[in-house]
């Protein structure tokens, strides 16, 4: 703010001139729903989540394993080619151990969002493939859960899949050998 | 490239607040009337209008530019809203800039706002469409999520501990005590900051900024016509913009290469060969105090992972070599998104005319940098402003 202009406008509220009735005021609830369609790359691979099986597609220019699917390599901007299922295992790249919900009320047990980059979809470049998605069976402290873990899907069972990412309930640390 | 030069000739901005009694069009026109005063000039003076405000989701109304245009001064003008997330405040001076850069008018008020407070019960809930419909909302996520995943990568990356960190937190909120404008202006130590509550380890509340509603406007001059209005114009040198992919799982979180495309852009068309000698003034983004030290890397002043060893030494104090955020920055003075942005342009004017008050950065500063950034981690927007 400029030293030449000596006073400022807005006036700041408080959330009890709300609950007290002391600013008039409306209140909205908006209804909106939507179905949305997978499209078609990633409707090949819910139907790959469906069978319990993790889908990968290649770009015939960079090589690089696209995960999540797409139709066009952003990069090279050519169409997508080789479909390939990759193990499902992977590393963890980030992850955040998360104690409120959006509308910030506490969580009673956090919850552990993760970057899994897929093994078989490792990039020359960096900037490999993978997604988002939730850690458990593991301890939800900084000191347990590590950038770098090893990690593998737990599947829903067969039965129970509807063809979305949540046919993998999280991914746990792999005990490997 | 044959592009007109443009000044920044006024400013004016609201307070920023938790929650405001006026509307989001009153406080466009409070900035708008007093961005006009502040150089002498009326409406009829002004040949177009730049809007920008962030997600129509905050306030509840659809377009909402066109319900902010009257008090914006776009009756029966050409008024054009541009909308990047929270690079949209940079990103609407860039718009003002090439309607009058282009030859197409000779002045253009850059008008922008936000009311973040009207959004029950939280404001988050207007975020989470950000997220893919069909791979990641399925999952639960808040917006949280995004920041603290990399900020995760970026410690990890360079190996740093919070209390790197949270220096940040600490001098925005210390430089907002000298702007009458600021939300949180205080006094505050690295541990209030880590003993803070924790929200998404490794984010903490105080490492994040207000949820505020504001407004702030400039008014932009041909060369010819700056001339007339003021005897101190601050020219634009050099803008930036760039977009990185939406697949943000993809990409190395611990550096936003957006920032450094958009930056390069910039500083080439300023003619800056080497920015941490040409740049006196810094207001890098900050929503998160990360992302100032992200920020700073991102723009080529500070090497990677060396950001926060700048802090630490007292470089990016408003007394310090390189003063970054004298404002106070989204930390310290709020955060209403496309206002916030915007802020940080006003303030580089008002410290390049030599009027920024108790919060001046001595030793006469000759040029700054402002940036902003948002969507989903994906833009970066930048514009140098300098006095010759």
């Amino acid at each position: 703010m400029s030293e030449r202009i000596p006073s400022y406008p807005g006036t700041p509220l408080k959330e009890r001139d709300f609950t007290e009735g002391r600013v008039l005021h409306t209140w909205w609830v908006p209804k909106a729903d939507y179905a949305w369609d997978a499209g078609v790359a990633i409707g090949r691979f819910l139907a790959g989540l469906k069978e319990g099986r993790i889908l990968g597609v290649t770009c015939p220019q960079c090589r690089r394993v696209l995960v999540p699917p797409r139709m066009v390599c952003e990069h090279c901007f050519v169409p997508t080619s080789h479909w390939v299922e990759l193990p499902g295992t992977g590393t963890v790249k980030t992850f955040s151990i998360c104690t409120v919900r959006w509308d910030m009320e506490r969580l009673e047990v956090p919850i552990i969002p993760a970057v899994i980059a897929l093994d078989g979809a490792e990039a020359p470049t960096g900037g490999g493939g993978g997604f988002m998605h939730l850690l458990g069976e593991v301890e939800p402290t900084p000191e347990a859960v590590r950038i770098g873990m090893r990690v593998e899907p737990v599947w829903r069972p067969a039965a129970e899949r509807t063809a979305a990412i949540t046919d993998i309930l999280y991914f746990r640390p792999l005990k490997e050998g | 490239m044959k592009m007109r030069r443009v000044a920044v000739v006024g400013a004016g901005m609201t307070k920023f607040v938790r929650r405001a009694l006026e509307t989001a069009d009153e406080l466009s026109w409070q900035a708008t009337r007093m961005a006009l005063d502040s150089c002498g000039l009326t409406l009829d003076d002004i040949d177009a209008v730049a809007s920008g405000t962030a997600p129509d989701a905050f306030d509840g109304v659809h377009m909402n530019s066109e319900y902010l245009c009257p008090g914006s001064g776009g009756w029966n003008k050409p008024f054009i809203r541009c909308y990047v997330g929270g690079g949209t405040g940079v990103m609407a001076v860039i718009h003002g800039w090439y309607h009058v850069a282009s030859g197409l008018f000779d002045t253009c008020l850059v008008v922008c706002e936000e009311k973040m407070s009207s959004c029950q019960p939280h404001p988050q809930g207007a975020f989470l469409t950000i997220f893919d419909h069909t791979l990641e909302r399925p999952l639960g996520p808040n917006l949280l999520w995004i920041f603290a995943m990399e900020m995760n990568a970026y410690m990890q990356r360079y190996g740093l501990s919070h209390r790197d960190i949270a220096l940040v937190t600490v001098k925005n909120r210390q430089n907002a005590k000298d702007h009458p404008c600021a939300l949180l202006g205080e006094d505050i130590t690295v541990d209030d900051v880590l003993n803070s509550e924790v929200m998404a380890w490794p984010v903490r509340r105080l490492d994040v900024s207000p949820i505020s509603d504001g407004a702030v406007a400039i008014v932009l001059a041909a060369e010819k016509v700056a001339h007339r209005i003021t005897d101190k114009p601050v020219w634009i040198e050099g803008v930036g913009w760039s977009l990185e992919t939406a697949y943000w799982t993809n990409r190395d979180l611990s550096y936003p290469q957006q920032v450094e495309e958009a930056a390069r852009m910039a500083y080439q068309m300023a003619g800056i060969t080497e920015p941490r000698k040409q740049i006196h003034i810094v207001e890098p983004y900050d929503p998160f105090d990360y992302k100032e030290l992200h920020h700073l890397e991102g723009l080529l002043l500070a090497d990677k992972g060396k950001a926060p060893e700048m802090t630490a030494l007292g470089i990016t104090r408003r007394d310090g070599d390189l003063p970054v955020c004298p404002s106070g920055g989204l930390l310290g003075v709020g955060n209403p998104i496309a206002a916030a942005g915007l802020m940080k342009v006003a303030e580089l004017f008002w410290q390049l005319r030599g009027e920024a008050g108790a919060r001046q950065v001595p030793g006469n500063p000759k040029r700054g940098l402002a940036q902003a950034w948002g969507d989903l981690m994906q833009v970066g927007t930048v514009v140098i402003l300098g006095v010759a």
